[in-house]
């Protein structure tokens, strides 16, 4: 939110300097995806479109529940459907809610070449701001989950907000005010992460053994996490990364090279400058222009009058 | 443009104008591609009309330099091989170093320094064109799997930083070297120039060895 000062960036792309961050006594929020109680309804998919003005073009049954088929720019959350073979040969229909998961250690807010075009606010929130977007896509080699997805009309990057507006102002996000099964559930992190106990706990009482919270360690936790009945396998959820981190090649594009790199710059200009104080210019002496003259002007020996060929 | 007489043509008119073709895409690739990797050279984007502008506009200055480029490779590869004199040449690179080319090896059109420059720019230039072309968000964005347009990424921005060292070298040895840069400008340099740091070169242009 560019025109409403918010003070309370923990992180902001691209700057070599403090956000303003003033603001920084919120509690962190959390939205907490209860898998087990989804029934797949894609009211949360409504419910984002419709707060967020977002109105994608129709396309076409491709023999999935899936629709539309992936995350694009005006599809901020997306309801994946799995049908997964248990051990014991049942089929579980497993639904999951994609979008971003707010990332404590967000990958698209490191790749990011443009300074405040995404934000870390206090709360936890990861947020994009479009007006400095560029549209290079870089959040998308950032991102471990493949969320973000940039407008081929405005080139302008997009994923979900945890509807940054509405809780701004002590709202919950859309998603979680249109579920009609509590299965999407908002609140501090720290209560949700509480909740989830005490779902993890029943689901096992009822034979889900694996049954736990999502809240991966590798990118420091995230603000959207999820119970699921398998746990041990997020990957059977239409491709939940088991063990997400960013990727080393960009820990290593947006890390170390970056120093090495200027330092490497500026260690070549230097040295040029160091040069040319220390040795100075290379200028040809008037013997070898004599040589010169005479290995090349054959035809007239001799010096000739005017004009004179210039200095060097 | 003509010389003045008694003097060497070093660059043909087209060879000059392909050559600053050239030299002006790179600077324009270096500015806005600086822009867009480290923080500290956003501001260069302004020079472009804004980061929008920028992202935008670098793949396309990109395809001008690497056409513009293979006209250079064209016309001066034959001039570029690596020989025995070369290698003659870097030994005594400390004698080059001090402006002392007394104690240097004779010279082609070329030295080991500027085939280096040629060489290392027609190696690198493919690679920044293909890994460009890969992280080419607007047409070319999802076409490839993440794990590859990471790798694309890291790639150019590895290349892009040799590239830049590899220009700064040339730079400066244009500025060091007095008078080449009246050869790329102006197209001829003196008797005594080429006397001095292209011996062979210049033998060969009056006619066998003397």
């Amino acid at each position: 939110m560019p025109d409403l000062q918010s003070q309370d960036y923990i992180r902001r792309s691209a700057s070599t300097l403090t956000p303003p961050k003033v603001r920084n006594h919120e509690a962190e929020v959390a939205k907490l995806i209860d898998v087990s109680r989804c029934i797949g309804c894609k009211a949360c998919q409504a419910a984002c479109m419709e707060w967020n003005d977002l109105r994608g073009e129709v396309g076409h049954f491709e023999g999935s529940y899936d629709n539309p088929r992936d995350l694009d720019p005006n599809t901020w959350t997306l309801m994946r459907f799995t049908e997964y073979e248990n051990d014991k040969g049942d089929l579980e229909w497993l639904i999951r809610k994609d979008g971003c998961m707010h990332c404590e250690d967000p990958g698209c807010l490191k790749a990011c070449p443009a300074p405040g075009a995404i934000v870390q606010l206090a709360n936890g929130i990861v947020d994009f701001d479009s007006e400095a977007c560029i549209g290079c896509g870089y959040c998308i080699k950032g991102c471990p989950f493949d969320i973000p997805r940039v407008s081929k009309t405005d080139h302008k990057s997009y994923k979900c907000t945890l509807c940054s507006d509405r809780v701004s102002v002590g709202l919950e996000p859309a998603c979680v005010k249109a579920c009609p099964t509590g299965a999407i559930m908002f609140g501090s992190k720290t209560d949700m992460t509480a909740w989830a106990g005490e779902r993890v706990e029943d689901l096992k009482s009822r034979g889900f053994e694996h049954a736990g919270l999502y809240d991966p360690q590798g990118v420091g936790g995230t603000h959207v996490m999820y119970v699921l009945h398998h746990a041990d396998k997020p990957s059977i959820y239409a491709g939940l990364p088991d063990n997400p981190r960013i990727s080393f090649m960009v820990e290593l594009w947006k890390g170390a090279l970056k120093p090495l790199a200027v330092a490497g710059l500026a260690f070549a200009a230097l040295a040029g400058f160091a040069h040319s104080l220390v040795v100075g210019p290379d200028e040809v002496q008037p013997e070898e222009e004599a040589h010169g003259r005479r290995l090349f002007g054959r035809k007239d020996p001799d010096p000739q009058p005017e004009p004179k060929d210039g200095g060097s | 443009m003509t010389a003045p007489e008694g003097t060497v043509t070093r660059y043909t008119t087209v060879t000059r104008l392909n050559h600053w073709l050239t030299a002006i895409c790179f600077v324009l690739l270096m500015l806005s591609g600086l822009a867009m990797y480290h923080p500290i050279f956003f501001w260069l984007s302004n020079l472009f009309g804004g980061g929008q502008w920028t992202r935008a506009v670098h793949p396309w200055i990109g395809l001008v330099l690497v056409a513009s480029y293979a006209g250079l490779v064209v016309q001066f590869w034959r001039d570029n091989f690596w020989t025995p004199d070369d290698e003659a040449w870097v030994r005594k690179f400390d004698r080059v170093l001090v402006n002392d080319e007394e104690h240097v090896p004779e010279v082609g059109r070329f030295n080991a320094g500027q085939k280096f420059v040629f060489w290392g720019m027609a190696l690198l230039i493919p690679v920044l064109l293909f890994t460009g072309l890969v992280i080419w968000e607007v047409y070319f964005g999802g076409l490839t799997p993440i794990w590859f347009q990471r790798f694309a990424v890291l790639i150019h921005s590895l290349a892009a930083i040799a590239a830049i060292i590899i220009w700064i070298v040339h730079v400066y040895a244009g500025i060091w070297v007095r008078g080449s840069l009246r050869a790329m400008t102006q197209g001829w340099v003196t008797p005594g120039w080429a006397w001095r740091h292209h011996r062979k070169w210049l033998r060969q242009l009056a006619g066998g060895p003397r």
